[in-house]
């Protein structure tokens, strides 16, 4: 095999752990929002089941959510799911997890905002979602951007996981590689792969919280 | 409402209706009748009358824990009263029942009725990402949906009134504890409210910035800005106000004019309290 084509087989790949990220972080940043609030509703039994759920996303392995989501529609229902299946559960498993992640970022992030910062809004006649919208938000994700980022850094790594369902990303094309050709070099060009992905996401985020460094409490 | 005050509205003191604020048949700008709030199951109001007329500037005395914050907290809708009644320019937000629970308008109501008052905080509460001219102008468009060019305008004359000129485009961060109190209260000013509540304005400040609050405040009263402020600055309050309260263990200890309150207190406990500001000066 010429370099040519692992290169290309990699790229390949490399398209497909992308989508994984890039659908992830579009399903789980919006969910995990709607995920928080349910966690500070003041409706108790949907919190109780936010938390569950919550515990249930961090206490257990990625990996093993996948196959549940996999495998689950088949042995627990008698779904036919079909391979086209493998990519879709990977994105399910993978935004339930991670919007579990956000959430509590996102929790805490709202509740660290002092109380009093509402209760301007509330004098000046700020409706409920205007103060949520024009004056917590913005404070929020100016507080948890740093937080997000290790999340995000994680998910770059983590969607070689999707190697074990057979999705034919990155990791699995490498490993692919590697054994035919009885060679670490496909290894190597996937770390430099993950590597600078992450670099990228880093630099990006810091641009990020530069740009919304004008302002402190 | 009539001129006739019904029974059971605090009396205005003689002294409060021969003052400076000459509109003795006016509807008062609030009223606030029979006030009991618990937090808790601790009752920290044990009954509160306080009426304001328009042009009048009431100081509320007393010391931490006599639910001071707690009425104007009551009085702008941040906390609900358990009983008794709260009236704006005549029109009640909460009305007491037969048995003095209150019974607070609809939710919409109630939001009209904030640009009736303006509460300025402690500290200060500005929106730290906002720069000083947002924080100003974003309520009077946003909120209250006037036209732009009035909104600056008026938002232009409260930066050149409190001295802020040149500093439209700073947040918060970049001002002194005394500039962000003036921008907190040019943002009340901007919703042109009926009414204005000091919470303890100068104490989140150094001791050198408090003098540039007092001054704004001292203005505003010249203009006749009807106001109530929480202080502990008692030589200011005596100055600056027509009539004082006086509150301790959540009830109005003693009400009167602010100079006779402060030079002449005729209850004990407002001796007492007061002996304490006079015996260090």
């Amino acid at each position: 095999m010429t370099t040519q084509t692992m290169l290309s087989m990699l790229g390949q790949g490399m398209l497909v752990s992308l989508q994984i990220f890039f659908w992830t972080l579009v399903g789980s940043l919006p969910l995990g929002m709607l995920v928080a609030f349910g966690r500070l509703s003041r409706f108790k039994p949907l919190t109780w089941l936010v938390r569950a759920y919550i515990s249930i996303m961090r206490g257990t392995p990625l990996m093993l959510q996948l196959f549940v989501v996999y495998f689950g529609p088949y042995y627990l229902l008698g779904l036919e799911t079909g391979s086209n299946y493998r990519f879709t559960a990977t994105l399910i498993a993978f935004i339930l997890n991670y919007a579990a992640y956000f959430a509590e970022i996102y929790r805490s992030g709202i509740e660290s905002i002092p109380h009093g910062q509402r209760e301007a809004a509330n004098v000046l006649g700020y409706s409920r979602s205007q103060t949520f919208i024009k004056i917590i938000l913005p404070q929020v994700i100016k507080r948890v951007t740093p937080a997000i980022t290790n999340e995000v850094i994680t998910l770059v790594k983590d969607t070689s996981l999707a190697f074990a369902i057979g999705v034919t990303e990155m990791f699995t094309q490498a490993k692919a590689i590697a054994a035919s050709q009885h060679s670490m070099e496909a290894f190597v060009l996937a770390a430099a792969f993950y590597y600078v992905f992450n670099a990228i996401v880093a630099f990006a985020m810091e641009r990020i919280e530069k740009r919304m460094a004008y302002y402190h409490e | 409402m009539s001129e006739n005050a019904p029974a059971g509205t605090p009396q205005p003191t003689s002294a409060a209706s021969a003052g400076r604020a000459a509109t003795g048949t006016d509807v008062p700008v609030l009223q606030i009748a029979g006030a009991v709030k618990s937090f808790g199951g601790t009752e920290v109001l044990h009954g509160i009358d306080l009426t304001v007329n328009r042009g009048e500037v009431v100081g509320i005395i007393g010391p931490s824990g006599s639910g001071k914050s707690t009425i104007l907290r009551c009085a702008t809708l941040l906390e609900r009263l358990d009983r008794g009644s709260l009236c704006y320019d005549g029109d009640y937000l909460a009305t007491a029942g037969q048995d003095g629970t209150s019974s607070y308008r609809d939710a919409k109501t109630l939001r009209a009725a904030r640009s009736k008052f303006g509460l300025v905080f402690q500290n200060f509460n500005l929106f730290p990402h906002y720069t000083v001219w947002k924080n100003i102008t974003d309520a009077p468009l946003h909120v209250q949906g006037r036209d732009r060019d009035e909104v600056e305008r008026v938002a232009q004359d409260l930066i050149r009134k409190m001295g802020l000129d040149g500093r439209e485009r700073a947040v918060p961060c970049e001002l002194s504890g005394g500039q962000q109190q003036r921008v907190s209260i040019a943002r009340a000013l901007a919703l042109n409210p009926h009414i204005l509540f000091f919470d303890e304005p100068t104490s989140a400040l150094d001791p050198e910035l408090t003098g540039e609050i007092l001054k704004v405040i001292r203005d505003l009263a010249a203009e006749h800005m009807t106001m109530v402020i929480v202080t502990h600055e008692m030589a200011f309050a005596r100055d600056v106000a027509d009539r004082i309260a006086f509150m301790d263990g959540g009830v109005i200890v003693e009400e009167g004019d602010a100079r006779q309150v402060v030079d002449n207190p005729r209850r004990e406990r407002t001796k007492t309290f007061l002996g304490k500001f006079t015996d260090g000066a």
